[in-house]
């Protein structure tokens, strides 16, 4: 699939990209705020959008606030473009800012994501943007905000410390095989949203700006381009990212993250690319 | 006093046909059938039926009417109702495994056997008011037919030894929370059958509390599914079920972490909702805490309060809590007399303190 041009001029029964420019411009100081202190969760005024809460409301607020005419959009779930929420989303904006959407990762401006970034690397002036359930990273340690508001401001992270000490001296492993919490900047430590340990080294001084919205929980926070990310670790016991040990049955690779599929009732795998794109072009070559 | 009794009963009478007339609202509209209501209001009447555990469409559509909406006041309608029927024999268990799917979804996995159906759902709508249904109302779009049965995903985990297995059936009868008061602690049948009538809004809160660090979820939906399947009885006069009907019900398999314990190698376990009608919300929450009631048998330390049966199980019933909340309309007065004198002679003691 080619870059798709809008199919219909936008819906004039609303604004540019659906909110109000009052409502975006809120938005972009939260972004500008969380881009100038990487990895610190910023409140912003997360308004109800015509899409359910937990489904992505914070990433469809933040691209809302940064989309422009000429941007061109790819909206993926789950690493796929073709996944029914990623569909749904991406149908939004074509309809309430009539922009250009592509399912290429390398033609696209801005990147919509649930779960997963893309396998092929991303360039400067890309903007990924991630949905987050959850910008605490310390919420299942301590679930009051009060309480990691101050750990955070201190720089106390040593439940998250102890926590991963237990995992590993009870398993002999982290216990956390997504959302796995990194450093960023040296500072604050921060959820990378639910993506697979796999997808955090790429955060890591990426060329591209990544922008973290969570509506739900009204929280916005950010990588700058060329920021350290830092998954959590011991200097002992380094932090290992993991995929399925098999080769995609569709275009071979044997380094992209895969989904596993029952093929059959008797309990029979096989294994995909998640990143529907990286597959296609791979099979294209 | 004797005036004030008879008064009492002629305001009760007013206040009954005052309500009679709110109900019908403007004359001038057409009246509402509780067909109607079964039909267009679908969700709604699912609804009722759940929380006032009787399955009859014609019944909870009938309730909802004369609760003029009021889905607690019509749950509660349809469980004083229910409480009038006799019991003549209880039902085989119904076999979701054979459901005639009309909506199954797993998260779990982007594709497997049987495929992801997403049927009748709001999901993937834009919540963008249609005022085309204001104006003219929608012709109706053919509906896809049922899809054949689908195997479940929790048995394709369980047999790679991952999933927790539930307890196999030792043929007891399960205890019944409509005959008896709750013991605590609380068998887990019991608690599912506390859960699946309990109030949608509360396994809701409860639920998501569970997600938000307040008992340490780590949940994905292995199955959603939605459908109609069988009811069989067997009568003991026959010896052999036969089936009285289907009944459309909502099941969700949500699976969970569990990091093991001395005994038990680290697994997925399992928590289990099922809603009559469709209702997967309810099925969703309710296989939330159901997990989450868990911790005591699992090991867990239990510090949420979605983790405690007791404070669970005796609030998730909306037709005693609404009770109870509601009953402090009623007059008080002997009770308020005796705190008034109370707080006067409190008060004097502390004033000749001073």
């Amino acid at each position: 699939m080619n870059m798709i041009p809008p199919r219909n001029a936008q819906d004039a029964a609303y604004n540019f990209a659906y909110l109000d420019e009052a409502t975006k411009r809120m938005i972009r100081r939260a972004i500008l705020k969380a881009l100038a202190i990487p990895g610190h969760q910023i409140p912003f005024g997360a308004r109800e959008m015509p899409l359910p809460y937990g489904w992505g409301t914070g990433g469809i607020q933040v691209t809302a606030a940064i989309l422009g005419p000429r941007d061109v959009l790819k909206v993926i779930d789950q690493g796929a473009d073709d996944t029914t929420n990623a569909v749904s989303i991406r149908a939004f904006f074509a309809r309430v800012a009539g922009i250009a959407t592509t399912t290429h990762t390398a033609e696209a401006t801005i990147i919509q994501t649930r779960h997963r970034i893309p396998e092929r690397p991303l360039r400067e002036g890309q903007v990924m943007v991630f949905q987050v359930p959850m910008p605490e990273p310390l919420f299942k340690l301590e679930p009051r905000l009060a309480e990691t508001r101050r750990l955070h401001a201190l720089g106390d992270y040593s439940l998250a410390q102890v926590k991963l000490y237990e995992d590993i001296a009870h398993q002999g492993e982290a216990g956390s095989a997504y959302n796995h919490p990194v450093m960023v900047g040296g500072r604050y430590l921060m959820s990378p949203s639910p993506i697979p340990g796999f997808d955090n080294p790429k955060l890591h001084n990426s060329p591209a700006i990544m922008l973290f919205g969570a509506g739900r929980e009204k929280k916005i926070y950010a990588v700058p381009p060329y920021t350290t990310v830092e998954s959590l670790d011991f200097d002992d016991h380094p932090f290992k990212p993991m995929r399925a040990p098999h080769a995609c049955s569709a275009c071979g690779s044997a380094t992209s993250y895969l989904d596993e599929i029952i093929a059959d009732d008797q309990g029979g795998r096989i294994y995909v690319c998640s990143d529907t794109d990286h597959c296609g072009e791979n099979q294209g070559r | 006093m004797y005036v004030a009794v008879k008064g009492g009963e002629a305001a009760i009478e007013a206040a009954h046909a005052w309500l009679a007339e709110r109900r019908r609202g403007d004359a001038a509209l057409p009246a509402l059938t509780p067909r109607q209501i079964e039909q267009q209001l679908g969700l709604a009447v699912d609804r009722v039926m759940a929380e006032g555990s009787c399955h009859d469409r014609g019944l909870a559509a009938l309730a909802i009417q004369q609760a003029r909406g009021d889905l607690i006041e019509a749950a509660f309608l349809l469980r004083a109702y229910r409480n009038t029927l006799s019991r003549f024999a209880a039902c085989e268990p119904v076999d979701t495994g054979a459901m005639r799917v009309e909506r199954r979804i797993s998260a779990t996995y982007k594709d497997l056997p049987g495929g992801q159906v997403l049927g009748p759902t709001f999901d993937y709508t834009h919540r963008l008011l249609d005022f085309t249904l204001a104006a003219e109302g929608h012709a109706p779009q053919e509906a896809e037919a049922a899809q054949p049965t689908m195997p479940r995903v929790t048995e394709l985990l369980a047999r790679e030894g991952l999933m927790a297995r539930d307890a196999p059936d030792d043929g007891t009868p399960p205890p019944d929370l409509t005959r008896d008061p709750l013991p605590f602690p609380t068998p887990r049948p019991l608690r599912l059958q506390s859960l699946a009538r309990g109030d949608e809004g509360f396994l809701l809160g409860l639920g998501y509390s569970t997600q938000r660090g307040y008992g340490n979820a780590h949940p994905f939906v292995a199955e959603l599914r939605m459908g109609a399947v069988e009811v069989m009885l067997a009568p003991a006069e026959l010896g052999f079920a036969i089936s009285i009907g289907d009944i459309t019900v909502t099941e969700c398999q949500m699976v969970n972490q569990f990091a093991g314990s001395a005994e038990t190698p680290p697994q997925f376990t399992r928590g289990y909702g099922l809603a009559m009608g469709h209702g997967e919300r309810r099925a969703m929450a309710m296989a939330l805490v159901d997990r989450a009631l868990m911790a005591a048998e699992l090991g867990e330390e239990a510090t949420a309060p979605a983790q405690d049966a007791e404070f669970v199980l005796l609030h998730a019933d909306n037709v005693e809590a609404t009770g109870f909340v509601e009953h402090l309309k009623l007059p008080h007065h002997v009770d308020f007399q005796s705190e008034l004198e109370k707080l006067r002679s409190i008060r004097a003691a502390w004033e000749s303190q001073a």
